[in-house]
């Protein structure tokens, strides 16, 4: 009787949507993709994504690596270069289904590897080494295979991304088969870059995952400021830089979660002019220090890693986020809509302050190797430019 | 007669066709229920009729719209109102950012919080004073670029104890209406070159005015919404940057 047609000619936005449990249970891929395909109004079908943490129990202590691929010759020499590099204990196709609208996708496959940091496998939990050489590792394969991507690679968790509307991505990846503890979405509306599918979010390093409804109009600064250490952009969108600055500022160089989101999205002088002065010499320095990791432009990001979802608007607010809360499950998304269509009656629905986290962490010793960026940690690793050592370390606990 | 439907399955376009239509027809009640994120409910609808929408309505409700009461039992998301010219928006609960984004006309009854740049670039002309009243707390840039009509802040009924009335950067580049202040806020928090202001006879008398309706929309006591002493930001002149160009 109703004639319901979808018109996907309307200008918008991206789309953005994340969802944790606090006590680590998990939650069915179906609730993410209803909350993201609620905002489907803001993508145009060329790009769409899910980050899923806690998938591959049976691995937990192996990265997982999620390849994207565009022929076999690619394939072939990344399995190559893993068999060198890394203990290799397996890898399959990523499931897939074929759907009609979405034409000639690239071939996926997953890999779960430990580097080889030394001649034996080790057992337990990752070194500062091993992450250090999986992200030279990714770099490496991003950067010099050619056809070949790695789309993430963190323990326990994969990115399922690509070129289409939500649903579509979700049905190709069959994301309804599997359950997670956190779940990150996107549904995408590029402006500025190509819509291919490398170029969908979610990104990644490591655990990291990451998607981001806006632009960054200091990409060219930023990416300058990451080559330095290391990282390559190779993804061709601006998204990929905010990954590289996440995993250097925190896991890096150490900084607690809370001060790397004010030196993305820094308080302004005028703020800091008003400051105490303890408070005012840390931000000035952050300032100073990280000038280079600061995001300029509209942003609202979402990101993931084993133990925490976080979502952060830029200063002035000019992209839309929405928080809520029901029981132990926390939802982030761009438009409230997308939470109600997957819980319609939260206990608590807020609107995050501009430039201010919202950092929803898992309960200690919920699933396995878990972290924690909210407190203190020990100094993994010391770099010149990690001055910020003169500072009282008390002052980084925040407020 | 009035008509009722569940739009939770429709696309938006196809729920404002619906309405649309029932409106040609001559309906003036429309209630729609399951509404979650449909973007231009009566948009741009010229009509004196009312609506009673359950859920969560989307992007520019009533935008340009003239003459339709809408009453929202939920909250709202961003750009409630947009240059809207005449009607009232009646919302249960909170709204997001850019309400009533270069309205001209009508008024916006908003019980507690909402988001940035509310009022931005709102104007007046002659009998035409748009108002926006929020019972709760309002974001940054409340009130920027704006020409004309009136913002009244209770920040009352708001979720966020923590946070001030309103927050900063008010009022930047306004060069004309007012903005109506229950409580207080640092002079560092407005735009260039604006002051606080005490409020004057005529003043007082609007804001109970307006308040009155205000109460009656929500079932609450005049005389607590104007227990507390109420401030006023104005424009210092007409063109606060008339010389910036020309000189």
């Amino acid at each position: 009787m109703w004639d319901i047609k979808i018109n996907s000619k309307d200008l918008s936005g991206c789309g953005i949507a994340g969802i944790i449990h606090k006590k680590g249970e998990l939650i069915p891929g179906e609730m993410i993709i209803k909350a993201i395909s609620c905002q489907y109004e803001r993508g145009n079908g060329l790009g769409a994504g899910f980050a899923a943490y806690g998938i591959y129990p049976e691995f937990k202590d192996y990265y997982a690596l999620h390849l994207m691929v565009n022929s076999k010759k690619a394939l072939e020499e990344v399995a190559e270069l893993l068999q060198k590099r890394t203990f290799l204990i397996f890898n399959e196709p990523i499931p897939t289904k074929n759907v009609a609208t979405i034409k000639n996708p690239p071939r996926f496959e997953r890999f779960f590897v430990k580097p080889r940091v030394s001649e034996e496998l080790l057992e337990g939990e990752a070194s500062v080494e091993e992450d250090n050489l999986m992200v030279q590792l990714v770099m490496e394969i991003n950067d010099k295979i050619e056809g070949a991507y790695v789309i993430s690679s963190g323990k326990n968790m994969g990115v399922f991304k690509g070129v289409g509307f939500p649903d579509e991505i979700a049905e190709f990846f069959r994301v309804d088969e599997y359950s997670a503890y956190i779940w990150i979405a996107h549904n995408r509306f590029p402006t500025n870059t190509p819509g291919w599918w490398g170029g969908a979010h979610p990104f990644t390093l490591l655990d990291w995952s990451i998607v981001h409804n806006g632009e960054i109009s200091s990409y060219g600064t930023n990416r300058r400021y990451i080559e330095l250490f290391g990282y390559k952009c190779t993804f061709l969108t601006d998204t990929e830089v905010v990954t590289y600055i996440l995993d250097l500022l925190i896991r890096r160089h150490g900084l607690p979660l809370e001060i790397a989101c004010k030196v993305m999205a820094p308080p302004f002088w005028m703020e800091i002019d008003e400051m105490e002065e303890e408070q005012r010499e840390l931000y000035e320095a952050l300032r100073i220090i990280y000038g280079g990791a600061m995001l300029n432009g509209p942003f609202a990001i979402l990101f993931a890693y084993n133990g925490g979802l976080v979502g952060l608007n830029d200063r002035v607010k000019l992209r839309p986020l929405v928080a809520a809360k029901k029981g132990e499950v926390y939802f982030i998304a761009s438009e409230e809509a997308g939470i109600r269509a997957i819980c319609s009656d939260p206990d608590m629905v807020w609107a995050p302050k501009a430039g201010e986290p919202v950092i929803i962490e898992l309960d200690e010793n919920t699933i396995p190797n878990q972290k924690s960026y909210l407190k203190i940690r020990p100094k993994e690793v010391t770099e010149d430019v990690l001055r910020i050592g003169y500072f009282p370390i008390s002052l980084f606990a925040g407020k | 007669m009035s008509l009722e439907l569940d739009i939770s399955l429709f696309h938006y376009s196809q729920a404002n066709k619906l309405v649309r239509q029932a409106i040609n027809n001559g309906e003036k009640e429309i209630i729609l229920r399951g509404v979650k994120g449909h973007r231009y409910l009566l948009a741009g609808i010229s009509a004196e009729v009312e609506a009673q929408i359950y859920g969560t309505p989307g992007l520019d409700l009533g935008a340009f719209m003239r003459g339709p009461i809408i009453r929202v039992y939920g909250n709202s998301q961003d750009g409630v109102g947009n240059t809207m010219d005449e009607g009232k928006i009646i919302i249960h609960g909170m709204a997001g950012d850019v309400v009533g984004y270069a309205m001209r006309g009508g008024k916006i009854h908003i019980y507690g919080d909402v988001g940035y740049r509310v009022g931005i670039h709102m104007k007046s002309y002659q009998e035409k004073i748009p108002l926006i009243i929020i019972g709760g707390k309002a974001g940054d840039f409340l009130g920027e670029y704006m020409a004309g009509g009136n913002i009244i802040v209770l920040g009352m009924f708001s979720i966020y104890p923590e946070r001030p009335i309103a927050g900063l950067f008010l009022g930047t580049g306004m060069h004309g209406g007012k903005i109506y202040l229950r409580g207080k806020i640092k002079e560092s928090q407005l735009g260039p070159g604006l002051k606080i202001h005490s409020l004057e006879s005529e003043d007082e008398k609007y804001i109970e005015n307006s308040l009155k309706e205000y109460a009656e929309d929500f079932g609450l006591n005049l005389s607590d919404l104007l227990k507390e002493d109420f401030i006023k930001i104005m424009p210092f002149t007409h063109r606060p940057y008339g010389k910036l160009y020309a000189y």
